[in-house]
């Protein structure tokens, strides 16, 4: 017997695991790679960052190839696929099974997974290229920033796909540790390590929280697989209605809660907020934006596969889940209301656009909260659950896949920026379009992010925000406040508007300081920045737009099989 | 040119202009301008094209477009052009034509102010056109952007707060506008038991067979109205208004007044009446009741401002009353019938008339405040005095275009406010006679500011030794404005004729859709079954 068969036999699905999981195992050769270019000493010969471009532009091909196969229903529609494949050692069975744990249950492996993991390893490469245009990190540290960045990336990807309990927490710390260490990594800043040490400590704090809730869970229901804890948890119930005052639920519920909090802090959203400013006003605007949006994806990702854990069309889930849903919604509105409210009085940039990023977690979490209630809508109800609770995930996934863009935009300008005039502070954006050709394409993107940001049309942000809205307008006929929710979310956008403007306003009407020659920035930062500025356009008001919403429905469908 | 190109380029065409200014060098400036106004004019043209294919007996909609859009939610890229659009849109084509022709006073940034300029054209052109709700909101929300820029940048000394308020205020409103279209995306989506609804047709059809019930036609009507009264802009949602205008450029109050503000009268009687039958007939009452408010309280308080262009926008906020007035005399009877509904088609040209004739007076006259302006630097009516001896030739079209916006008969303004009026008697003689003693004060407050800008000693105000008469580019703007306002009021039908088939089928419809309703019945009565045959 040789040792294939033997491990064939000892893990049936081991192949089909590796062939899934090779996106992940390209990522970790890369981090090897960076490691070992420090202690061979070739990391001077072949700069950091081209390693680190190619390893996770590979990655990307990978999941791409992947998820293209499985996009046209599990064939090749261009050789160019094909070849991937060939490459790349997968095979149609092996990727093609969709809706099946792998590596022993502990991840899990669908489209919707795989539509998370094209998003992040896209996201990054396009933050790495951003890194090599503003020179953070320089050549000497460059293996270090590189290796925490595809780390951090590996933890979301891993979170994008759990479906333990346990992965949940590990690939949660995953991608935190490396971004404690991401916010302190401009040494000798005494606002950097500040902010690095305060976010390490809230979440040390949360993950603490979060591990309790977990091993409540388990202990509870007796298994860490989360499809199966709805299943479990109405066994456990039997005929007993939802009651808060039964110790199975209260633990439940407590448990739910305490991951909730976890996942929460990870989110930024109201309270446990706190940590956001102050890390994206101490980390580099890079840093901020790669956590902004990455760690959010991953986040939103591994929350609504989480709580779909306790669907089921028993009463007492749907009690659960409706209850559920309401206290996220609440948190949602005050999230976005606090986050906007906040953003008012900002002087930096960074804050500004770390307290907007609170709001939008508001934003998101609506569509979640909107999930959990339509989800499980009584049958007297005029909704079709099954369908509806599909386009709340499809309004997460589109708003999610637009702020990828218009948040990176926003995050690049400020760092190319900050290159030119060495500072962050709203003040000093005085009368900016008055200066070169490149610096005037900057600040056209920034104008279409932050109003992508409001979500105003043309651009991608109102179309998901239109999406969101519509899944929580619709979840209003199975429980009212969800229309007041989105009342306040309307107010919502209206308001941030005020705070958006200024900052444009500064830019365009504002005459610059007499004191300050016309700032200049190279062509090829302008020809960056455009680049990633037209897919807002493209997702607001092109046709392109079906598609994308398209697959984001197709991708919500795989969840709920 | 096929029927579809005709109206997308009607749109676009602006888009494309500005795109191409951008490989204009930088100091050929006056070769942007004009490359500006040929895109103005082939705009205008289109439109003008438009009308020739229109055919006036027809009701409905014409050179209809239907393309998907995103047809996961049933969005469609609709437009289509009837009697009650169709006016507006030569009147989009033709105000930014004069207005470009006026941008030659903008020296600073002139490409830049050009590029938002032709946006502005093609986002205004896009709501008048589209007939897809979210078309319509998209190309609502499209205007505002460069809007903001252009008081905000190329504005007077409190720009910014006006540019700011301007777009709060508007944005307020479209996220009201927003919600009510999701009410009726979902409400549709009940009733056709599948995806919802954005084509307003397919909306107003189900509104018509009585689909949506009473409780929801009222909030949606309130939100949609609150919307669209914001930009029209009726008392008390008005106050954006002196701002903007007094810090927009010349020609930015030109297209602010001449046709934005038409934008929420096209609202109301596109979207919110027919979308809301039962609700607009419940909130009659109260709608001409407002209407007639705002005439009054923009009468009185344009008598009070010092500022020229002040009071031109607070006469704004007088003359779009009659619209509101106008498309609100809907009078029904116990039984739920139209009274007279002779009288209320009458109520509606009316105010489709009056937004046509103010869009030309009003911009004249911002225009004629800007020459003045250009000249002497200062909008004070307490120092302006004597500007016959003058500028003859500038004070003489000037009084011609004021006596339009004052209604003098035999020009443009008369014959919407007579309208109006006289269809208001039949909804109720106390408010008739309110609004008619508002046409007194405008008459009051025009004839004293002409009194006391044009008449008088000769002027010895601040820059006196710089007032030149008007140019060749200035004249041909007032003039053509004067000729239009005289044309308007001697031939109306000219107009009248375009409106009348869709006005009169709309009356039609509303009354259906309000009996339909459950007519003049308490909230209680469930909602007839619709079917919609598509």
């Amino acid at each position: 017997m040789s040792a294939n068969t033997l491990i064939s036999d000892l893990f049936p699905e081991l192949s089909r695991s590796v062939q899934i999981f090779v996106p992940e195992l390209i990522l970790s050769a890369t981090i090897v790679l960076l490691l070992l270019s420090r202690i061979l000493g070739f990391d001077k010969k072949i700069p950091p960052c081209w390693t680190a471009i190619i390893g996770s532009l590979l990655a990307f091909m990978a999941v791409f190839a992947q998820f293209m196969y499985l996009k046209n229903g599990g064939r090749f529609h261009t050789d160019f696929v094909r070849i991937l494949f060939e490459v790349l050692q997968l095979s149609g069975d092996g990727v093609g099974l969709v809706g099946q744990p792998y590596f022993s249950g502990l991840l899990m492996h669908d489209e919707f997974g795989t539509f998370f993991r094209l998003g992040l390893l896209l996201f990054l490469v396009l933050v790495i290229t951003l890194t090599v245009l503003t020179g953070i990190p320089d050549n000497e540290d460059g293996p270090d920033f590189y290796v925490l960045l595809c780390g951090s990336t590996l933890g979301m990807l891993l979170a994008v796909g759990t479906n333990n309990l346990l992965m949940l927490f590990v690939a949660v710390e995953m991608m935190s540790v490396p971004s404690y260490v991401m916010v302190g990594f401009l040494k000798g800043r005494k606002l950097s390590s500040e902010a690095a040490l305060k976010y390490v400590v809230y979440g040390a704090g949360t993950a603490g929280v979060m591990l309790y809730g977990i091993s409540l869970i388990a202990g509870l229901l007796g298994s860490g697989t989360i499809p199966e804890m709805g299943d479990r948890f109405a066994f456990l119930m039997g005929t007993k209605a939802f009651s808060l005052a039964s110790g199975e639920t209260i633990t439940l519920v407590l448990g739910i809660i305490m991951v909730l909090v976890g996942l929460a802090f990870k989110l930024s959203l109201v309270p446990f907020h706190f940590w956001a400013p102050d890390a994206f006003e101490g980390a580099s605007a890079e840093v901020g934006g790669f956590l902004s949006v990455g760690s959010k994806a991953a986040a939103f990702a591994l929350m609504v596969r989480f709580v779909l854990g306790f669907d089921g069309q028993v009463p007492v889930l749907q009690s659960l889940s409706t209850f559920l849903g309401i206290g996220l919604g609440v948190m949602a509105v005050i999230s976005m209301t606090f986050g906007n409210l906040a953003a008012y009085t900002q002087t930096n940039m960074k804050r500004l656009l770390a307290y907007s990023t609170i709001a939008h977690a508001g934003y998101m979490l609506l569509a979640v909260s909107a999930l959990l209630v339509t989800l499980n809508a009584p049958g007297d109800s005029k909704l079709n659950p099954a369908e509806e609770a599909l386009h709340c995930v499809e309004g997460l996934t589109y708003y999610l896949a637009v702020y990828l863009f218009m948040n990176l935009v926003a995050f690049a300008v400020v760092a190319l920026v900050r290159n030119e005039t060495f500072s962050e502070e709203i003040a000093s954006y005085k009368g900016l379009f008055s200066g070169g050709p490149a610096v005037k394409v900057l600040c056209v993107c920034l104008g279409f992010s932050l109003f992508s940001l409001v979500g105003m049309p043309p651009f991608g942000g109102f179309f998901a925000k239109w999406l969101i809205f519509m899944a929580a307008f619709k979840a209003g006929s199975v429980h009212w406040v969800m229309w007041v929710f989105v009342g306040i979310g309307g107010l919502n956008t209206a308001f941030s508007l005020y705070y958006y403007l200024r900052v444009l306003k500064t830019i365009f009407m504002d005459p610059p300081p007499t004191d300050r020659p016309p700032v200049e920035a190279p062509a090829l930062v302008g020809w960056y920045v455009a680049l990633i500025s037209i897919p807002l356009v493209i997702l607001g008001a092109s046709p392109l737009q079906d598609d994308l919403s398209r697959t984001a429905q197709w991708v919500a469908s795989s969840l709920f099989r | 040119m096929s029927d579809a190109a005709l109206l997308s380029l009607t749109i676009f065409t602006p888009t494309i202009f500005a795109v191409l200014l951008m490989a204009f060098d930088k100091k050929a400036e006056e070769g942007m301008r004009v490359f500006a106004l040929i895109g103005t004019v082939v705009t205008f043209l289109l439109s003008l094209m438009m009308w020739g294919r229109f055919d006036m007996a027809n009701a409905g909609y014409q050179m209809s477009v239907n393309a998907d859009w995103i047809p996961t939610w049933n969005i469609g890229y609709t437009l289509g052009v009837d009697g009650i659009s169709l006016p507006l849109v030569l009147l989009t084509g033709l105000v930014c034509m004069l207005a470009c022709v006026a941008s030659w006073s903008i020296k600073e940034k002139i490409r830049g102010y050009l590029i938002l300029f032709l946006m502005l054209e093609t986002g205004m052109m896009g709501v008048f056109l589209s007939l897809d709700f979210f078309l319509f909101y998209v190309f609502w929300e499209v205007m505002l952007l460069p809007m903001y820029f252009l008081i905000g940048v190329w504005g007077g000394p409190r720009r910014e707060y006006a540019a700011m308020k301007f777009f709060l205020y508007t944005l307020v409103g479209s996220v009201l506008m927003l919600i009510a279209m999701l009410m009726f995306y979902f409400d549709s989506s009940q009733i056709t038991g599948g995806k919802g609804v954005f084509s307003l047709i397919e909306l107003s059809k189900i509104a018509q067979q009585g689909g949506f019930n009473q409780n929801m036609q009222l909030i949606a009507f309130i939100l949609l109205f609150i919307g669209f009264a914001i930009k029209i802009p009726s008392f008390p949602f008005h106050t954006w208004l002196p701002d903007a205008h007094v810090e927009a450029p010349t020609p930015i109050s030109m297209i602010l007044a001449g046709v934005l503000l038409k934008m929420g009268g096209y609202g109301i009687i596109r979207v919110a009446m027919p979308l809301c039958p039962w609700a607009a007939q419940y909130a009659s009452w109260f709608l001409v009741a407002l209407g007639v408010f705002s005439i009054l309280y923009g009468a009185f308080a344009a008598m009070a401002q010092t500022d020229f262009k002040r009071l031109v926008a607070y006469s704004s906020v007088s003359h779009m009353g009659y619209v509101l007035v106008g498309l609100a005399v809907w009078k029904i009877n116990e039984s739920g019938k139209t009274v007279n509904p002779d009288l209320w088609l009458m109520g509606m040209q009316g105010a489709m008339y009056q937004m046509l004739a103010h869009g030309i007076s009003s911009a004249g006259m911002f225009f004629m405040v800007g020459v003045i302006y250009d000249r002497v630097h200062h909008r004070d009516l307490n120092k302006f005095g004597g500007l016959m001896q003058k500028m003859p030739w500038y004070s003489g079209v000037a009084v011609g275009i004021f006596f339009a916006g004052l209604g003098l008969p035999g020009l443009c303004g008369f014959i919407g406010e007579a309208f109006v009026v006289l269809s208001m008697w039949n909804f109720s003689p106390v408010l008739a006679i309110l609004a008619a003693s508002g046409v007194i004060l405008t008459a009051g407050y025009i004839l004293w500011t002409i009194q006391r800008v044009f008449f008088g000693p000769e002027y010895k105000g601040p820059h006196g030794e710089d007032i030149t008469d008007m140019n060749g580019r200035e004249s041909s703007v007032a003039v053509s404005l004067l000729a239009l306002a005289i044309v308007f009021g001697i031939m109306p039908s000219i107009m009248l004729d375009v409106m009348n088939p869709t006005t009169e089928a709309l009356t039609k419809s509303l009354s259906t859709g309000y009996s339909n309703s459950g007519g003049s019945q308490p909230a209680a009565v469930p909602a007839p079954q619709v079917s919609l045959t598509k």
